[in-house]
């Protein structure tokens, strides 16, 4: 009798409901891992459309296609959709999916509150983007036009609903972060397999156990700093301004404490990723794990006390700038910890280049530039020559899209067979890799030039200096953004099973408990954990 | 035998990386180093030579692969700074990523590599090797770049000793106010570009963008204090050339300073995103040397006198309306836009305003509250329009109040006096 039950119950939870049902109810970390990937690729192509406008407008010097204040709004909801949208949920996804077959557990800690966290997420883009679509209906004055870090006093920069909205979107997207955040720490500290002790968990979950701290740390100062903003707009606070007696540089101060921590956020779980492919398909054990360990809580620690590399133009004291040169500067000793691990990573190896690997190499490559021109920029003399201008423009895609989203790709190819029991289409994907690798340098290369001559970001007309830098650019991003498209094809391909199955080990050289269960994964995988030695 | 290999190798790549150090003692430089030194000195340009590929402009300027050239002590030191610094990074990323690419052929499972067990140094000499790197990195930070570095900011904070005059200059969206005030001259510096280029009804001009009505005009060889504030949002001032930028932040004095070596026009704009005419605030600066510039202030004084008298006469109709076209089309075009019409959802329309076309002075010759010239002298908090007031001489307020109550089909047929406005200060 009670064996009967328990197989009946035990039947009822391996068939979850079907349909939408499904989907909002879940509390699987598989599925919510898949929720959170698929929002942040739609979001993904919504942001990367918005600048394809911007690029539209600045193919040739005059206004075209926009105005400015409709450029302003573009660019602003671009970063803050890559970033909060796209780029943070896919990792959030993968961290779902991945962290708990990489420790052994059968699913995240607090799986109520991983699907709130989750669900939050398409109200608060759909709360960033009300205003811009109301515009079109002669409602409001648009949406939030004053960059993603909000850098100026936007008391007198915007009036209108725009950065209200931002404001409640930033409250949610924190709400989200921090429920995220929460479930990594309590699962990776209690939910290991036996045997599995901290020193022996994949980098990937290490680097999202800092990232998680990092947010549960910065995500308070951020929604603070955007409440203040709120309470000044509409409440009659004075903390940003200055003909009440604020001080409009404090809300810089405040948005880059947690703007520079964010940075690292958004590039950790990358970095946590690309020694696992590496090491896949150079058929060799990681390299360096204790040292890449601590150079990421190394980094974990200096991202709080750089943050004002970020405005050293804004008139900081001498003393300031000279310190936040100096702390800026030892970054580069735990980063290039990074890069020779993962040059011990390969040595020695014998390697094959399937995407995933190309992908892995193309972040290695292109994170390097991002990182050595980083080197330079808190020198405060020369500074002053970069800053605002498209050299840093250049500097932080080369981080971002050459960085942190070349490891989402990696990662998604990596694994894709894993969560669909099909391998993609490889001549597409190596073709992806290429198109996506020549169009990147296109794009970003004739940027930072433009930016050592002289030209300001944020603006929407340029002088007939900068046309050839911004023609070439503009054709290298629509020829970018289109490649992005055969993705969406293999991804899709992928998912409807045209490709052979999946092995439950995918890849030759794959390590890690993930790749013992089957592909595609059953709904429920290490029900009991396994023993690791 | 691996021992001596990791020793041959390591001794070549310290060799490797101490090459280019040895610039900074030319005396002990050997003939290998120099080789190699010239090889590192030419790669900006094989690079530069492989963009230019890309991107030729036989038109452009030389400097078009750097920065603009320089013309103040600052921008001199920031462009050697960052070219030394650029030609550092591109080594390390030349022999970072050589190792890298030596590793991509030589370890590939199709030429039959066997993979490896390792996953850290095992020898002194490799652990040697590990390490080597990070010294280096330590010392290109904080001694080969962050000394004179820590130099370089310090000049470049240090703006009082020996200045030899003062420039204030106040932001406000989106036209710069310039004051010289030893010589109580003071003007207002917007945008020359003409909308009808911007919007691609005639052809750019070559200063496209980067040209101003009245142009700041610096005595050359003289060592300027500038000081920098705003009325608004925060905005930055910035000419490549001078190798200076600073924000402008409302409630508080920032301060720079510039010696500008050659005499010549200098172009630059804001490079703070400060709203919807961000792109269209430029900078424009005239340095002359001493003597025209003593002929220039002098001149510039006269005209004051001129401007204080002419707020205490009576003017004419025409005579306001022809200085207030002038002026409406110089900076209130930017939102308000041609012919008054405004952009719907962004700037009111002047044409047809209940503001404009309604009382400014009740009864007792006081502002009326929103009124149109209240509007104009005091702004409307919160939004682009702000207190003209504080950049505005009586007579252009006068002015262009009264141009835009008779025109784009108003017809109030009133003025106002300069001395009206002077009054309600």
């Amino acid at each position: 009798m009670t064996e009967a039950i328990t197989a009946v119950a035990h039947d009822q939870h391996e068939h979850p409901p079907a349909g939408i049902m499904r989907w909002l109810t879940t509390t699987n970390h598989k599925d919510l891992g898949i929720l959170y990937m698929s929002f942040g690729g739609i979001m993904f192509f919504i942001g990367g459309a918005f600048i394809m406008a911007v690029r539209a407008e600045l193919l040739f010097p005059g206004l075209q296609l926009l105005s400015p204040g409709m450029y302003n709004q573009l660019f602003t909801l671009h970063a803050l959709i890559m970033v909060f949208g796209a780029i943070m949920p896919f990792a959030t996804g993968l961290n779902n999916y991945l962290i708990p077959l990489m420790i052994g557990a059968p699913d995240m800690a607090l799986p109520r509150v991983n699907n709130w966290g989750f669900w939050i997420l398409p109200f608060a883009a759909v709360l960033l983007l009300i205003p811009f679509f109301l515009q079109f209906f002669g409602i409001g004055s648009g949406a939030t036009a004053a960059g993603w870090v909000m850098h100026n006093t936007s008391l007198d920069l915007q009036s209108g609903i725009g950065i209200d909205f931002a404001i409640f979107t930033i409250h949610l997207l924190g709400l989200s972060s921090l429920t995220g955040a929460i479930n990594v720490v309590v699962t990776v500290l209690n939910m290991r397999a036996p045997g599995m002790t901290l020193m022996k968990i994949p980098l990937f979950v290490w680097a999202w156990l800092i990232t998680a701290f990092m947010l549960i740390l910065v995500i308070p100062v951020f929604s603070a700093a955007a409440t203040m903003l709120l309470t000044d707009r509409h409440f009659g606070t004075h903390f940003f301004d200055a003909a009440n007696g604020g001080d409009p540089i404090l809300l810089q101060h405040l948005i880059w404490f947690f703007g520079h921590p964010e940075v690292y956020i958004v590039l950790l779980p990358a970095w946590g990723l690309i020694p696992h492919i590496l090491a896949t398909f150079s058929r060799k054990p990681v390299y360096g794990y204790r040292a890449q360990v601590y150079a990421l809580w190394a980094i974990c620690f200096l991202s709080f006390i750089v943050w004002s590399h970020h405005m050293l133009t804004s008139g900081l004291p001498l003393a300031a700038e000279v310190y936040f040169m100096y702390a800026t500067m030892a970054i580069s000793i735990p980063t290039s910890v990074l890069v020779f691990c993962w040059l011990g990573a390969i040595w020695r190896g014998a390697m094959t280049f399937e995407t995933p690997m190309l992908f892995a190499l193309g972040f290695v490559a292109h994170f390097g530039m991002g990182a050595l021109t980083g080197l330079i920029l808190p020198d405060v003399a020369v500074n002053a020559q970069y800053h605002n201008s498209y050299v840093i423009v250049s500097h932080f895609h080369y981080t971002f899209f050459g960085g942190g989203i070349f490891g989402m790709m990696a990662a998604l190819y990596y694994w894709l067979p894993k969560f669909t029991g099909h391998m993609f289409d490889e001549k597409l994907g190596r073709l992806h890799f290429w198109l996506t690798t020549i169009f990147f340098n296109m794009t970003f290369i004739p940027q930072w030039f433009a930016g050592l001559d002289g030209m300001p970001r944020h603006i929407a007309d340029y002088a007939l200096r900068f046309s050839t830098f911004n023609l070439i650019s503009s054709v290298g991003a629509f020829s970018l953004g289109l490649s992005q498209l055969l993705l969406v094809y293999i991804v899709v391909r992928c998912v409807r099973g045209d490709g052979p199955k999946a092995t439950g080990q995918v890849w030759e050289g794959a390590q890690g408990l993930e790749f013992t269960v089957p592909s595609p994964l059953p709904y429920h995988t290490f029900e009991t954990p396994p023993e690791v030695k | 035998m691996e021992l001596t290999d990791a020793a041959i190798h390591d001794e070549s790549a310290i060799q490797m990386w101490l090459a280019p150090l040895s610039c900074c003692n030319p005396r002990h430089e050997t003939a290998s180093s120099r080789e190699i030194r010239q090889i590192a000195k030419q790669l900006p340009l094989w690079i530069g030579m492989v963009f230019f590929l890309f991107a030729s402009e036989p038109a452009c300027a030389k400097s078009i692969w750097d920065f603009q050239e320089p013309v103040t002590p600052i921008a001199r030191d920031s462009i050697a700074a960052s070219v030394d610094f650029l030609r550092i990074i591109m080594g390390i990323y030349v022999v970072v990523f050589a190792v890298f690419a030596y590793s991509l052929f030589k370890h590939r499972k199709s030429s039959g590599a066997q993979p490896g067990t390792f996953t850290k140094p095992g020898t002194k000499w490799q652990w040697a090797l590990a390490i080597s790197p990070f010294l280096l990195l330590i010392y290109i930070d904080y001694i080969w770049m962050g000394i004179p570095a820590f130099h370089a900011i310090a000049k470049m904070e240090d703006t009082r000793t020996a200045a030899e005059m003062v420039v204030k200059v106040t932001a406000s969206q989106w036209k710069w106010q310039y004051e010289y005030p030893e010589e109580n001259i003071k003007f207002v510096s917007t945008i020359a570009t003409k909308q009808d280029q911007i919007h691609n009804k005639e052809a750019k001009g070559a200063h496209y963008l980067q040209e101003v009505d009245n142009p700041l005009i610096l005595p050359t060889n003289k060592k300027v204090r500038i000081l920098l504030t705003s009325t608004d949002v925060i905005h930055s001032w910035w000419v490549p050339s001078f190798g200076v930028k600073r924000d402008a932040v409302p409630g508080y004095l920032r301060e720079m300073w510039v010696n500008i070596e050659k005499p010549g026009t200098y172009r630059g704009q804001c490079a703070q995103l400060c709203g919807d005419g961000h792109a269209f605030m430029p900078i424009v600066v005239e340095a002359i040397a001493e003597p025209q510039f003593t002929e220039w202030v002098a001149k510039k004084k006269a005209e004051g006198s001129t401007a204080k008298t002419a707020a205490d006469k009576v003017w004419s109709r025409e005579e306001l309306m022809a200085k207030g076209d002038e002026i409406y089309n110089g900076i209130c075009i930017t939102c308000h836009q041609a012919g008054g019409k405004g952009i719907p959802g962004a700037f009111p329309a002047l044409a047809g305003s209940k503001i404009v076309n309604g009382p400014f002075l009740d009864k007792g010759g006081r502002l009326i509250k929103d009124g149109h010239l209240d509007r104009v002298m005091n702004g409307k908090p919160g939004t682009a329009m702000q207190a003209f007031k504080n950049t505005f001489s009586d007579t252009e307020i006068a002015a262009i109040v009264t141009y835009e109550r008779n025109s784009f089909g108003n017809h109030m047929g009133d003025m106002v006096q300069p001395s009206q406005v002077k009054a309600l200060r």
